[in-house]
């Protein structure tokens, strides 16, 4: 019953993955994209964390934890970049 | 080591002492040191002359490689003690001569002194070696300091091109003789001359003996000026004129002569042999004496006749050759060949050295050596022109000179060839003597030529960059000597013919020559060769007199035509030719070496696949394909598509991410966390990267984003590119698999043998440590490349 409602979950996950790829490729525009990729990070967290329940491990727990930090990172990153054209500012001279 | 190969040895020893006495004892000439290993040399072969004689040999062998069975194994007979004596006789007087022909203060001496003696060790060594091996070493030897010599003026252009020119073209010949002399040594299945000569009679059936005998002969058609590979001799009278007189006439150009002579026994069984060494001989004798004519330098005139000369030797050892094949007959006639030959190649050396001598005598002293500024020289030179006197006279074939004595063999021996019956001779061979006569007529023409326009008329001395007078008597005495062998061979053939010629010839021939008697006579009687020569010497004499009338024949074949424009032309080609190829497929496009490198991978895997028969697709062993890990393909192989066709670089930027989570989620659900996390990470940090990128792209001005252009050659290759993998990939799979995976032994041995649970990490750092250890360096590598390339900016200073 249990693994059968796991099951179910899983492929919520993907089909919703499916739909933000479909707004990940479709756009139209580039913030658009860029929050489809961030969500499409924070699905995979809820599928990783579904798949290591229903492989019964504890493996990915690191995983899940770093997928956050740099799913947040990324989308930072792009939105930075959106914002201002450049990732790291150039205050010294180089 | 035995006395013979420190005679080889010994001028390669003088030649690196000889820039330390050039620098050290600077008021002496350095010639005068050099001039004694030469004679020393000479003395010792002469000793040898008595073992020849009495019909026996002298071999002495030290190994070299002997596994390979190579041995520096040296071999005196005959033959080789003639060219041996020929080379230190000659390099005696040509060093004697050297030394009063360059000057001390001038000229770099050590350069050239160095470069003498190594052509003098290593064509000792050419005439010396019993080893097929070891002849080949010396010989390119001779090629490579030739070319020295050659070049020896480097500043002048007309040296340098022909030193390159000889070089380009002996060296051509030798590596052909080189193949000769591997396939030849296959065949008898040994590397020593003696030994194949023994076994000749089994080497003429075997299939590889032509192409064996073509090869080695092209090797002595080079090295010996033969028609057509002529052409480099003329140009090389760009060298000082001791070397043109001991290289271009004495020693290196009979190479080829001595290597023909050398392997008759071997090759002389077959008819073509026969055919093609006299052909070849008689062709350049005509070709050279013609052309001789027309030239106008001196050398050049000595040039042509030194083709002709080798000419008239090689069809001599042509026609001899064909005494094996009548060895019922007993009168010797084709043996006769054979001795004249032998006869000619020394009275050549004599006469032509001492020729070369007066030529530069000529030019020391005068300043120039066009025959049409000279003139009127007999008075201010009497000695010169005594020598050039006995020197032409002797090249025309003139009573009493030694020439006149080779000369009527030789005509009587291309008159016997009217007799053979072999491979044709019967109806071309009735050429042979009228051919030898015209040749022998324009010998007469050049030879007078260099005789009365230098020397007789009137002294133009206006034209002269110097005053001319009499040279220094150092510089006399190398030609009076060999002058005077001209006079004293010419009266008394009958010293050499029991010393040298008859051992010479019992080497060429050696299965015929037991009751050999050499003697040369100087009247035969009322025979055809007497009126030949007769016949010569008056028609000669009228056409020189009517010279100016015809020499305009010379003018009816253009220029464009000849052999040295068509080496030119075709050395031309060649860059030309491979240039355009190169320009073809090098186009500097990465694209292009790209899509050739994805070619052949299609080429080569594909028809590999398919003639193996390897293709097999066997799905017993698939596991369950589960939901999700077909909505996680769907979802990479949609984005990757997208990918193609994306507008703008942002996007793709955006795209390939997603692809990487992607791949890192495939890594969870394949039970990978360790490359799951490296994957997120490192995905993260080459997006940001590629954003970096990204912002320092240059504007592109008014144009937009586009998509990339579509090119369906690009999309055939990278489509089959992608099916190649997959189906390597498939048949790879499907495929059953010879051997069990090792991974059991890690699983196992992970926790007991290194303490670690975590199996990826203990296989990287313990079980296969190393890798990770040079991973580790190509990541400190990169880091310091890229630290490099934004720190250092060299470039930009000059700017």
């Amino acid at each position: 019953m249990f693994s059968i409602i796991i099951q179910i979950a899983l492929i919520c996950i993907s089909l919703s993955m499916l739909g933000l790829v479909y707004r990940l490729i479709k756009g139209p525009s580039t913030p658009d994209r860029v929050v489809a990729l961030d969500a499409i990070g924070i699905n995979l967290i809820a599928l990783i964390a579904l798949l290591s329940i229903s492989l019964d491990t504890s493996a990915y727990l690191e995983a899940i934890l770093l997928l956050a930090i740099v799913s947040f990172i990324g989308t930072t990153a792009f939105s930075k970049f959106l914002e201002k054209e450049d990732i790291i500012e150039h205050d010294r001279n180089l | 080591m035995s006395l013979l190969h420190w005679a080889v040895l010994a001028p390669f020893l003088a030649a690196l002492l000889v820039p330390f006495l050039y620098k050290l004892v600077r008021r002496i000439h350095t010639g005068w040191f050099v001039l004694f290993i030469p004679i020393i040399l000479f003395t010792y072969f002469f000793t040898l002359i008595d073992t020849t004689r009495k019909g026996s040999t002298i071999i002495e062998s030290v190994p070299w490689i002997p596994s390979l069975h190579i041995n520096v194994s040296l071999y005196v007979d005959g033959l080789s003690l003639l060219f041996a004596l020929l080379i230190t006789g000659i390099g005696a007087l040509v060093i004697l001569y050297s030394i009063f022909y360059l000057s001390n203060k001038k000229e770099s001496l050590h350069n050239f002194y160095v470069y003498l003696l190594l052509f003098m060790g290593a064509m000792l060594g050419v005439v010396l070696s019993d080893n097929l091996i070891v002849l080949y070493t010396f010989w390119e030897l001779t090629s490579l300091s030739s070319f020295l010599l050659i070049g020896y003026w480097h500043h002048r252009e007309r040296s340098r091109y022909g030193a390159q020119k000889s070089l380009l073209i002996t060296v051509f010949g030798g590596l052909a003789m080189f193949g000769g002399f591997v396939l030849l040594s296959y065949i008898g299945s040994t590397f020593s001359i003696r030994e194949l000569i023994m076994d000749s009679g089994q080497l003429f059936e075997h299939p590889l003996f032509i192409p064996t005998m073509l090869l080695i002969l092209l090797g002595a058609f080079t090295k010996s000026a033969q028609f057509p590979f002529h052409i480099w001799l003329p140009d090389a009278m760009e060298a000082p004129t001791p070397v043109s007189a001991y290289l271009h006439s004495a020693t290196m150009v009979k190479a080829g002569i001595y290597l023909v002579a050398r392997l008759s026994p071997v090759f002389a069984f077959s008819g073509t042999w026969l055919w093609l060494v006299s052909l070849f001989g008689i062709i350049t004798l005509l070709w050279g004496s013609f052309f001789a004519v027309k030239q106008t330098d001196l050398k050049g005139i000595l040039a042509y006749s030194t083709i002709s000369q080798l000419g008239l030797i090689m069809s001599l050892l042509g026609v001899g050759a064909a005494a094996l094949h009548y060895e019922e007959l007993d009168d010797n006639l084709y043996l006769a060949a054979t001795v004249a030959a032998v006869f000619h190649l020394i009275n050549h050396a004599t006469f032509k050295g001492s020729l070369f001598m007066v030529a530069g005598i000529v030019d020391h002293e005068t300043g120039t050596r066009d025959i049409r500024k000279l003139g009127g020289l007999m008075q201010v030179m009497p000695i010169t022109f005594t020598v050039a006197v006995i020197g032409t006279f002797s090249m025309a074939g003139v009573p009493p000179f030694n020439g006149f004595l080779s000369k009527e063999m030789f005509l009587a021996s291309m008159v016997h060839v009217l007799e053979l019956d072999i491979v044709n001779f019967t109806t071309w061979g009735a050429l042979f003597p009228v051919i030898a006569w015209i040749a022998s007529v324009f010998t007469f023409i050049y030879s007078m030529i260099i005789l009365f326009k230098t020397f007789t008329g009137s002294l133009q001395s206006e034209k002269l960059p110097k005053q001319p007078h009499e040279a220094p008597i150092g510089m006399l005495i190398s030609p009076i000597i060999l002058a005077s062998l001209v006079i004293v061979f010419g009266l008394f053939p009958n010293l050499l013919s029991t010393s040298i010629i008859e051992p010479a010839t019992a080497a060429i021939q050696p299965t015929l020559t037991n009751d050999l008697h050499v003697h040369i006579g100087f009247w035969h009687g009322f025979k055809p060769e007497f009126w030949m020569t007769v016949g010569i010497i008056v028609f000669g004499t009228m056409l020189f007199i009517t010279l100016k009338r015809w020499w305009r024949i010379y003018s009816i074949v253009p220029e464009q035509i000849s052999l040295n424009n068509l080496y030119d032309q075709s050395l031309n080609m060649i860059e030309v030719i491979s240039l355009k190829l190169t320009k073809i497929f090098m186009t500097g496009y990465i694209r292009n070496y790209l899509i050739y490198i994805f070619i052949f991978f299609i080429a080569a895997l594909l028809s590999t696949l398919f003639q193996k028969n390897a293709f097999t697709i066997d799905l017993d062993h698939v596991a369950p394909i589960g939901l999700y890990e077909v909505i996680l393909a769907v979802i990479i192989a949609s984005v990757s598509i997208v990918i193609l066709f994306a507008k703008s670089r942002l996007t793709s930027i955006i795209l390939l991410g997603a692809v990487g989570y992607t791949v890192s989620l495939f890594f969870v659900l394949f039970r990978a966390p360790d490359l799951a996390l490296t994957q997120l990470i490192i995905e993260t940090i080459s997006v940001a990267l590629f954003l970096l990128c990204f912002y320092r792209l240059p504007k592109l001005g008014n144009r937009k984003e586009e998509r990339m252009a579509f090119r369906w050659n690009n999309a055939l290759i990278s489509i089959g590119v992608g099916i190649t993998v997959t189906l390597i990939a498939i048949s790879a799979f499907s495929s059953n698999k010879p051997f069990p995976p090792i991974s059991s032994y890690y699983i196992e041995n992970a926790y007991k043998e290194a303490g670690g649970k975590n199996i990826v990490n203990v296989i990287l750092v313990d079980f296969r440590g190393l890798d990770t250890m040079f991973e580790i360096t190509v990541l400190g590598i990169a880091a310091l490349g890229i630290f490099g390339m934004i720190k250092l900016r060299t470039g930009r200073k000059s700017e």
